[in-house]
């Protein structure tokens, strides 16, 4: 079965705050001079008086978007998510978490695919950091329903939310009948050999991993966990508890993201090996999407391989 | 009592007296809390009062007030000032001011807006303080409203970076409801060494302070930080002018008030003991038992 293309997730986001903008006035976004990029130049369009440039200045565009919440806007602040994170990160500690104030910091271009800017523009470890942030909501979307839908749902939700969103288009592995819970894993694919838990664009890559393993007579249960804060306790243990055996999948560090997510819990409440695969304490590169995903093991055919060696070392 | 009327709210020398107790609120609740920052809150005091007593339209019944003018202590280490004047302005007891620094205590050692009435955005992370309120003025003009937005900054915390991208944005944005105070006390924390190692460099000197500013595109007033008419004054006119945001540079001393701890880098963050403590209230025409006994407001 072949996936529908999807559009990507940073399209999904200009076209979906434009069209909350329409009949919500609160709603606002703050760009750092990336808006062509991260396609919040489809917000300023729509309402040009409601878009805020504030230029390239990572830590006040984050602490201005808090001075604005405070006046009863919700700011979608659109950046790079290394910017955001990386860069900016006091800001949205101090300004934004500590007061709690109802900001949505929206990072496009996350995880390996920053189309060929390199390790500068990439970040691995945002997942880890934000999800280490008290009074924060973290959401990474897989693909452009679940992004719409996603947005729909933090602008109800009141307080700071992390966004993480893709450069690049995503096959859709959702429809129209998908709906998205803030805060809950979602089984996509039942199935009774192994729990793969991914989060992202990377349980795209899994979902297709799992034809190539079924073809082998590996049937795994993946399970999409798009909130890593709140994390869905119940339900990653519930998963793991179907299989037995657990693996993470991430485009992301295997440090503190996903996988240390999932290994927190299960090590709490269900104690099992949690395989985590990811990208392992390296920086990214420069190169073409797949040539990346090849290299870092992420690929549709390096995720069915990390998964095949997981479940053959465990049966061995 | 009302404030940002020019008919109503106290003379010039209720004004200074109010400051004078403020001073001595600061200093007994620095020795009461054994811990925090002195020469910064009392070189605050005077333009502090002046905001609160004078000229910012607030409620302090009503911290929360959609229309208020904004303040914002982005020198949030001189926390124990804002609280002070809150106090005196009737958003918390005065006696709530021992509380500083306290476990479970409303009065956090930097400005916590989720917990302190009368508090309009945290800070303490040099520069953010000000990034926020420039956020609050963006806000305020496309919410319509007509509220000004006032942030007083550290002359060190002008090292910070965000001081700079904000001021850029702000300028840019042409924020006219946007007024930076600047308290110019020419020291910092430790700062650049001098001739000796007690001798230490204030943050910026000359007309730098006031050069930088005006390069940014900012109109710029100075002000000597102590002297109540001028500096009514000069935040009147900072606030009136329209066209662009208004940087006041106010020429202050760090530890104003206290002879001991004026121009003393030393006193950043200091307990007095008890000696000190008893002649640096006496020099401000207080005493120590009115601590204990909870304070006159």
């Amino acid at each position: 079965m072949t996936l529908a293309p999807g559009k990507p997730l940073r399209v999904a986001f200009g076209e979906t705050v434009a069209e909350l903008g329409k009949t919500d006035p609160r709603i606002v976004v703050l760009d750092g001079d990336l808006g062509s990029s991260t396609r919040a130049d489809i917000f300023e369009d729509a309402h040009p008086d409601r878009f805020f440039q504030m230029g390239i200045a990572e830590q006040n565009l984050l602490g201005a978007a808090a001075g604005m919440a405070t006046v009863g806007f919700i700011p979608f602040v659109s950046t790079f998510a290394c910017f955001a994170v990386a860069r900016a990160l006091d800001s949205i500690r101090v300004l934004i978490a500590q007061p709690e104030l109802n900001v949505k910091v929206v990072g496009g271009y996350s995880g390996l695919l920053a189309g060929m800017t390199g390790k500068t523009h990439l970040i691995f470890d945002d997942i880890a950091i934000m999800r280490a942030m008290p009074r924060m909501t973290v959401v990474v979307p897989a693909d452009e329903v679940e992004t719409r839908q996603a947005i729909r749902a933090i602008t109800a939700h009141r307080g700071p939310v992390y966004l993480r969103l893709t450069r690049q288009a995503s096959p859709l592995l959702f429809d129209d009948s998908y709906c998205f819970e803030l805060g809950k894993a979602v089984v996509v694919r039942p199935g009774s050999d192994v729990t793969v838990f991914a989060t992202g664009t990377q349980t795209v890559r899994a979902f297709e991993a799992a034809e190539l393993l079924a073809a082998e007579g590996i049937d795994i249960h993946l399970v999409h966990v798009p909130t890593l804060k709140p994390l869905d306790a119940d339900g990653i243990v519930q998963a793991a508890q179907a299989t037995g055996f657990v693996i993470t999948s991430e485009e992301g560090s295997i440090i503190g993201g996903l996988g240390g997510a999932v290994a927190e819990v299960l090590t709490d409440r269900f104690p099992v090996t949690v395989k985590r695969h990811g990208l392992a304490d390296i920086f990214g590169e420069s190169g073409p999407d797949e040539a990346l995903l090849e290299k870092y093991g992420l690929s549709v055919t390096r995720t069915a391989e990390a998964i095949r060696a997981f479940v053959r070392a465990r049966r061995a | 009592m009302k404030s940002g009327s020019k008919e109503a709210g106290p003379s010039v020398a209720e004004l200074e007296d109010l400051a004078r107790r403020g001073r001595a609120h600061i200093i007994r609740a620095i020795a009461h809390a054994k811990g925090g920052h002195i020469g910064g809150p009392l070189s605050a005091m005077d333009i502090l009062v002046a905001l609160y007593f004078r000229i910012m339209r607030i409620r302090p019944e009503e911290p929360n007030w959609p229309d208020r003018d904004r303040f914002v202590l982005s020198k949030g280490h001189s926390s124990i000032a804002l609280y002070t004047v809150l106090a005196m302005r009737r958003y918390f007891p005065i006696e709530e001011l021992r509380t500083f620094d306290a476990i479970d205590s409303r009065l956090q050692g930097h400005p916590d807006m989720k917990i302190t009435p009368g508090v309009d955005m945290s800070s303490g992370s040099l520069g953010l303080g000000f990034s926020g309120g420039l956020g609050i003025a963006l806000g305020g003009r496309a919410a319509g409203k007509d509220f000004t937005t006032y942030v007083m900054l550290g002359d060190g915390e002008c090292n910070e970076g965000i001081v700079w991208e904000a001021a850029h944005v702000a300028e840019r944005y042409a924020l006219d409801n946007l007024v930076a105070i600047i308290d110019h006390n020419k020291l910092q924390q430790f700062g650049w060494r001098g001739t000796t190692a007690s001798n230490r460099l204030p943050p910026y000197t000359g007309t730098q302070l006031v050069d930088r500013w005006s390069a940014f595109g900012w109109k710029v007033l100075e002000m000597d930080g102590h002297d109540m008419t001028e500096v009514l004054a000069t935040i009147e006119t900072a606030r009136d002018h329209r066209g662009g945001p208004v940087a006041l540079v106010a020429h202050t001393i760090k530890g104003k008030g206290v002879s001991f701890m004026e121009g003393n880098y030393e006193w950043h963050t200091r307990v007095p003991n008890a000696e000190e403590l008893r002649i640096a209230l006496a020099e401000l025409g207080e005493t120590e038992t009115a601590a204990t006994q909870g304070g006159a407001s």
